[in-house]
């Protein structure tokens, strides 16, 4: 009975103590020189966020990279970082909608591409209904995955499913794309012209024709709740105009619409 | 009267690791209704990355014990020269990081791996196929096995095995009849754990095989995939990987349990 009296005082002890853990951690980091801001952004930004983000003056950035889709569903489930920056513009304007992000804009636009390792055979998406052709493409729910999807079913529906049975992984990301390519598991994939740009050569990007292209436009938006809210908006401005939209473009991102 | 303040100490760590580690399995059964559960698992997709996860667990664990045990078999009653390194490297893939053991296999025997020519001359494909999900449910749970089938055959009382060759039985023989039969407690512990392990693995999949429903989508891969659109089918998928995996260390204890009253009695 003592023992059993002593686990439940010890463990709501524990429970406390957590608590006590995590105020004195935002504590801690607020009374620093420089509060911390966290960014949750899509994979396809690493590069270019990581560039310019130490540069930002206002906050020590924390950047943390997924899948888009991913990371919605962290603020879902009541993940608060400060800013979420999506490969698309409708998890923003969902998760706007839900009352969980403020005022999301555009910051940026991408180019979708047929990717393929260097002197690959194929050179065009044409060239993706071959026999022996294993392709990896973004799952359903991630944007790279619903721009793919979306692109492959304004071709001919024979040619659509001829692609589709050669699909053989449906990564969570861009960058399980990227690495399946890289390291010859895969023969092509769709990306962003930026995550060919990121291999330095390893990769090359086949352009689509303009009929088929989605239009890839990056959202940004603070989070509700976030812990520095006023940084986070500086740090969304400066996406649109400033150090990571410059970083951005230098990836090979275009401006925003 | 000295204030008894370390049992104190003793029992609130004790409750801290007991809330900090089951809060969270129980709350995968709090936020999910048996109803809800049940729905969950009759959707197509769930039901098949269950049936591969089954599969390809049971084709990796068959891999590991014909190998395996034998192997462990050696190690545990010769010695030889450099058999610390021989250990280590069997033991090694045991604390390598999942992504690191996908990558490895991926440049070993991926279609640019240093076997890959080899691996493609003898018509096998393993990255991206169900093969390949088996190749790394292999690598990441084979030292569990091996590591627990060498303790057990280290185990069996040498006087056993040397009767039984004095009787004239060959090692083979004093293999199947003697070794195998008093370390059954020990090699079903380490198979029990390799399964678990098995049946859990994520990284080495995702990074080798892929994520394909119905060929590479295990459980792990599937409960990923669904996070961000169906949590109610990511949560009753992870509630059957509790269950399994509480299973599974039941069954540990309980062998281990017999084991340890067989040796109270010998």
């Amino acid at each position: 009975m003592r023992i059993v009296a002593l686990v439940v005082a010890g463990a709501a002890l524990a429970l406390v103590a957590c608590g006590d853990d995590d105020d004195g951690d935002a504590t801690a980091a607020g009374e620093g020189d420089k509060p911390r801001l966290v960014v949750s952004a899509a994979a396809s930004m690493t590069e270019a966020l990581e560039e310019c983000g130490p540069e930002f003056e206002h906050a020590t950035v924390r950047l943390q990279f997924a899948g888009s889709d991913e990371l919605a569903a962290q603020i879902r489930q009541g993940v608060k970082p400060d800013v979420y920056a999506a490969a698309n513009t409708t998890l923003p304007e969902e998760l706007k909608a839900e009352g969980l992000l403020a005022r999301p804009v555009e910051f940026a636009t991408n180019e979708f591409v047929l990717a393929v390792p260097k002197e690959s055979e194929i050179r065009s998406i044409d060239g993706l209904t071959g026999d022996d052709v294993k392709i990896a493409i973004g799952a359903e729910d991630v944007p790279i995955g619903s721009y793919t999807r979306e692109t492959l079913a304004q071709l001919r529906a024979g040619q659509e499913q001829a692609i589709l049975d050669n699909v053989r992984s449906n990564e969570p990301d861009v960058k399980g794309i990227v690495g399946k390519l890289t390291l010859g598991a895969a023969d092509a994939g769709f990306v962003y012209v930026t995550d060919v740009n990121g291999t330095g050569g390893e990769l090359e990007a086949i352009e689509l024709p303009a009929e088929l292209q989605p239009s890839v436009t990056y959202g940004a938006g603070v989070v509700d709740g976030a812990k520095q809210p006023e940084q986070a908006q500086t740090f969304v401005d400066q996406l649109v105009d400033g150090p990571c939209a410059d970083a951005l473009e230098e990836a090979g991102f275009g401006p925003a619409p | 009267m000295r204030p008894a303040w370390f049992p104190v100490v003793l029992v609130v760590a004790l409750a801290a690791a007991l809330t900090f580690l089951t809060l969270p399995i129980v709350a995968i059964f709090v936020d999910s209704s048996p109803a809800q559960l049940v729905d969950a698992l009759g959707e197509r997709g769930a039901l098949e990355a269950l049936w591969l996860s089954l599969r390809t667990t049971a084709m990796a664990l068959a891999i590991i014990l014909i190998v395996g045990t034998p192997a462990a078999y050696l190690l545990a009653t010769r010695s030889f020269r450099g058999k610390a390194v021989v250990v280590t490297l069997v033991e090694l893939p045991l604390v390598l990081p999942p992504a690191v053991a996908g990558i490895a296999l991926l440049a070993a025997v991926g279609p640019s791996g240093i076997l890959g020519g080899a691996v493609e001359a003898a018509g096998i494909e393993l990255a991206l196929t169900t093969a390949g999900v088996v190749v790394a449910l292999t690598f990441v749970a084979s030292p569990f096995y091996v590591r627990q089938a060498m303790a057990a055959f280290a185990a069996v009382d040498r006087t056993l095995l040397d009767a039984s060759r004095t009787l004239g039985a060959s090692e083979a023989r004093s293999f199947g009849r003697v070794m195998i039969p008093n370390a059954m407690p020990g090699l079903a512990a380490g198979t029990a754990l390799a399964l678990g392990r098995a049946l859990g693995e994520f990284g080495a999949t995702l990074m080798f095989a892929g994520s394909f429903q119905g060929i590479t989508q295990t459980v792990p891969l599937a409960i990923y995939d669904r996070f961000s659109t169906e949590f109610d089918s990511a949560l009753a998928l992870s509630a059957v990987l509790v269950a399994v995996s509480a299973a599974i260390l039941l069954s540990v204890k309980f062998v281990q349990g017999s084991e340890a009253l067989g040796g109270a009695a010998s």
